[in-house]
């Protein structure tokens, strides 16, 4: 039986087992390939996606779990207010080394935003603790997100 | 130069070979097509589009130390193109094209330094040799940039694109004879470059190994035995094949067992996460009797006793340490150890393979392809050749994509399934308990002091891992390794106990371990000497000199120590001063010379009367030659370095074995530093000297540990001598 499921505002019917993990689906199912596996385990956050806005591990996630909330991944990324400056930054300061943890970290940074557009330190720690970058490109992204807020803050003022 | 030497006889006039490169680009032809077919090919590096822009060859497999941007920028330097021009591409593993390709040793800059400029050079004489021709004017009258060719007296000026057909015709120029470019007149190299595949990064876009994808392709997830060096003794897979989506179960040789033997089944699937369940119904009989009593446990049990007795063996005997130490003023002894390490590189080990009539073609994650290509063609009885190997982005190496058991696992699942192309993946389980750790090592070691503080003897007992009577990969030591070229009476000896595990290179192989062991001593040394360790190897060092080559290490030069030691302690505002009492806020000192490069670090550090160590900031000083390419990577290099020295000291790593199997299985019994365990602050500085530039990957990474440890001592006055650090509550 097919289930629909709303990625990246556009909608699928997918015919899989339910307790597949999102992770595998957007992975091998709908060819989004942006989000990755790292650990499996909720360990790691390079598997994070936004579900309805908020961050969670889509390896964790079954599809059964999914419903009917809306799925944004890396690749649209961008279409969320904060996310763009997020991205943007990340450019700017050239975050990334090797980049398998990046589309995690990123998606982890814009649910921050959100929630918090004005982080300090320990909120930063607070929100991407639960993201590792094996590189070590922590300087930058604690920079990045500081970058990305006041550049989503003067959208807000503008 | 011989690397000079090869490319230049490999990839220039010769026919054949230009209908190689041809081919090499061939491939990601479709990529490159947006502005029409390309109107030249100049040597195996360069394309010229119609639009005037550059496709740059990245030869070098990308692991994250940003060689994809670096070597094509030496090219773009000596073409004269603006680097706004440039696209870069990366170009198939065969060396027998591109020359060496490799990620490992940091190496991608000595080696390439000279060659892939002259690469850009030559090209740049072909272009400037087609507009003489056609101006009937003589090169040097013209004068090239920003992808144009300029001709001063008569005003003339063409772009690379209109010369390109006509260049691509001209005979290339050897590469040692075609003039490079002054210094002062760089305009690539020294100026700080972003990594080229970032927009695509962050875009999502599917650039490395895990996210190749191909019509009609199947994953595979492997059983492999838990045990290293354990072999299959029969196995029942009905239950698994039984799996909807479950297409076949294959057992393969991962390459550490015998030939002949089977040590892994492969559950080849629709899909990796049914390939994954399905392994779970896999009945598998393993023959592990002759590997179940290794055990963490009993290394520190043999280690121990084995400091106890003399070395097996000698690794340098100078002088006379017994007599050195009997005549000193004062000795100071102590013992250090470290454990197995994991890389745990956050891109599962994974390959992908389609093997088609004959032909095995592999889309590789790999730091070392044409190693990789050996093993893979040993194992299929096929020739090298037959391969064609696509490199991939690489989700980091640390040196565990250097080895290229992945390669030779899908090799064989692909073999088995013709026509089908396969993906495997490792578990993260698979990927922390199938590696090849840094081996572990235990060293005994004594110093002894004359009456002015300086060092006149020094033994180090190193007991570590070899088989039976050689150390295994990475367990090796130098007889260089700091100061034994200069004190006047060593003795290094070493004991090598046995493992089943694979060991293997991690970042800064050997180094990460010696930097903590020695500079740490030497601290303690310092200590007794009554000066800081900066001091101490100050003094130790002598006036500037190169040390004599032994083997094939990189000669140490003492000057070039000197000016980072103290470009260190002017950058950190180091006083020297010993605490007075013990505050929980400490200072440490580290120093290493290792794979070309010199490095100076100084680490504050905070202890809490719990014992939690925080890193408040890190100081580094580097030398790594007469130019740093891309110094915006080069910070970032030294930076991520740093903070992975760090993870090996104070977040608890370490690989455990018992009943011969690895214990750690994931990110929690493995753990890698987080954004709240990491310094607030690297702060990088470079200093320059006139020597050829070296790779930044690696040398920045070994002195972090013993200046962190030596903080902890100032802090607190514990002297921690064993990795992982564990302080006692203050
Ligand atoms: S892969 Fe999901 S948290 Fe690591
Ligand atoms: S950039 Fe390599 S894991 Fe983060």
């Amino acid at each position: 039986m097919a289930i629909t499921l709303t990625v990246n505002r556009k909608h699928y019917a997918v015919s899989v087992d339910p307790e597949k993990p999102l992770l595998w689906i957007l992975r091998e199912d709908l060819r989004l390939p942006g989000t990755k596996f790292g650990c499996g385990a909720g360990l790691c956050g390079a598997c994070t996606v936004l579900l309805d806005g908020q961050a969670v591990r889509s390896c964790q996630t079954p599809l059964s779990a999914v419903g009917a909330a809306k799925v944004t991944t890396i690749e649209d990324i961008r279409s969320v207010p904060a996310g763009k400056h997020v991205v943007e930054a990340w450019i700017d300061l050239d975050v990334p080394q090797c980049g398998y943890c990046q589309a995690g970290q990123i998606m982890s940074a814009t649910w921050l935003l959100g929630q918090t557009p004005d982080p300090q330190d320990a909120d930063i720690d607070a929100a991407m603790s639960g993201n590792i970058c094996r590189c070590s490109t922590y300087l930058r992204i604690r920079k990045a997100i500081k970058q990305a807020a006041a550049a989503t803050q003067a959208d807000k003022a503008a | 130069m011989n690397a000079a030497d090869a490319i230049s006889r490999r990839s220039f006039l010769s026919a054949s070979l230009l209908a190689g490169a041809a081919l090499a680009f061939h491939v990601r032809l479709a990529l490159a097509a947006e502005n029409g077919a390309p109107v030249g090919t100049l040597t195996a590096f360069v394309r010229i589009n119609p639009d005037n822009s550059v496709v740059i060859g990245a030869k070098n497999p990308e692991i994250g130390q940003g060689v994809k941007t670096m070597l094509p920028m030496l090219i773009a330097e000596e073409l004269d193109v603006d680097w706004e021009q440039v696209r870069i591409e990366q170009t198939l593993a065969d060396d027998k094209i591109y020359g060496p390709q490799s990620a490992g040793g940091s190496r991608a800059t000595p080696v390439n330094w000279l060659p892939m400029r002259q690469a850009g050079a030559a090209a740049r004489a072909m272009l400037v040799s087609a507009a003489a021709t056609q101006w009937g004017v003589k090169p040097d009258a013209l004068i090239t940039s920003g992808g144009m060719v300029r001709h001063a007296a008569s005003g003339r000026s063409a772009s690379y694109a209109s010369l390109a057909p006509a260049a691509a015709a001209v005979p290339p120029p050897a590469f040692e004879t075609v003039p490079l470019k002054p210094d002062s007149a760089f305009r690539i190299i020294g100026t700080p470059r972003r990594g080229v595949d970032t927009p695509a990064i962050v875009r999502g876009a599917p650039l490395f190994g895990i996210d190749t994808d191909l019509p009609n392709m199947v994953y595979a997830a492997l059983e492999t035995c838990p045990v290293f060096q354990g072999v299959i003794k029969s196995h029942d897979d009905a239950a698994a094949l039984a799996v909807k989506g479950v297409i076949a179960v294959v057992p393969i040789n991962s390459g550490i067992v015998p030939k002949g033997q089977k040590d892994a089944l492969a559950i080849v699937a629709d899909s990796w996460w049914t390939a994954q369940k399905a392994r779970a119904l896999l009945k598998v009989e393993w023959d592990l009797a002759a590997q179940r009593h290794f055990s963490t446990a009993g290394y520190e049990k043999a280690a121990v006793s084995s400091l106890s007795g003399a070395p097996q063996s000698d690794i340098l005997r100078k002088g006379d340490v017994a007599a050195g130490l009997a005549g000193a003023v004062k000795t100071v002894s102590a013992r250090y150890d470290y454990p197995f390490l994991a890389h745990a590189t956050l891109e599962p080990q994974n390959c992908t393979g389609l093997f088609d009539q004959d032909r095995l073609t592999l889309w590789a994650p790999s730091q070392a392809p044409t190693g990789g290509r050996k093993q893979v063609a040993d194992m299929l009885g096929i020739a090298p050749e037959s391969l064609i190997i696509h490199l991939t982005r690489i989700g980091g190496g640390f040196g565990r994509r250097l080895m290229s058991d992945y390669m030779v696992q899908v090799a064989q699942i692909a073999r088995a399934l013709p026509g089908r192309p396969v993906k495997m993946i490792y578990s993260r389980a698979d990927d922390i308990r199938h590696d090849f750790y840094r081996p572990a090592g235990w060293h005994g070691l004594t110093a002894g002091l004359d009456k002015d503080g300086a060092i006149v003897a020094l033994k180090d007992h190193f007991v570590t891992f070899g088989a039976p009577d050689a150390p295994v990969r990475a367990a090796e030591m130098e007889a260089t390794e700091f100061p034994a070229q200069i004190v006047p009476n060593i003795h290094f000896g070493a004991s090598w106990l046995q493992t089943n595990l694979s060991t293997g290179w991690l970042r800064a192989p050997t180094s990460n371990a010696m930097a903590f062991v020695f500079q740490s001593f030497l601290d303690e040394v310092a200590l007794a000497a009554g000066v800081d360790l900066p001091t101490l190897i100050l003094r130790t060092l002598g006036e500037d000199r190169l040390l004599p080559q032994v083997g094939r290490a990189p000669q140490f030069n003492t000057g070039r120590a000197r000016k980072v030691i103290e470009e260190a302690r002017r950058f950190a505002a180091w006083d020297g001063k010993r605490p007075d009492r013990w505050t929980g806020i400490g200072r440490g000192f580290g120093f290493y010379f290792s794979h070309a490069g010199y490095f100076a670090e100084v680490v504050d550090a905070t202890v809490s009367k719990s014992g939690q160590i925080k890193v408040d900031k890190v100081w580094v000083v580097g030398d790594i030659g007469s130019h740093v390419i891309n110094p915006l990577n080069a910070e970032h290099q030294a930076q991520g370095s740093v903070i992975d020295g760090l993870a090996q000291a104070i977040i608890g790593q370490k690989i455990d074995q018992v009943d011969g199997a690895v214990v750690q299985e994931n990110f929690d019994g493995f753990p890698l530093m987080r954004i709240d365990s990491a310094p607030p602050e690297v702060a990088v500085r470079f200093v320059t000297s006139p020597y050829p530039p070296t790779g930044i990957g690696e040398p920045a990474l070994p002195p972090v540990i013993p200046a962190l440890a030596n903080a902890i001592y100032a802090a607190t006055g514990q002297r921690l001598r064993s990795l992982p650090l564990r302080t006692a509550a203050v």
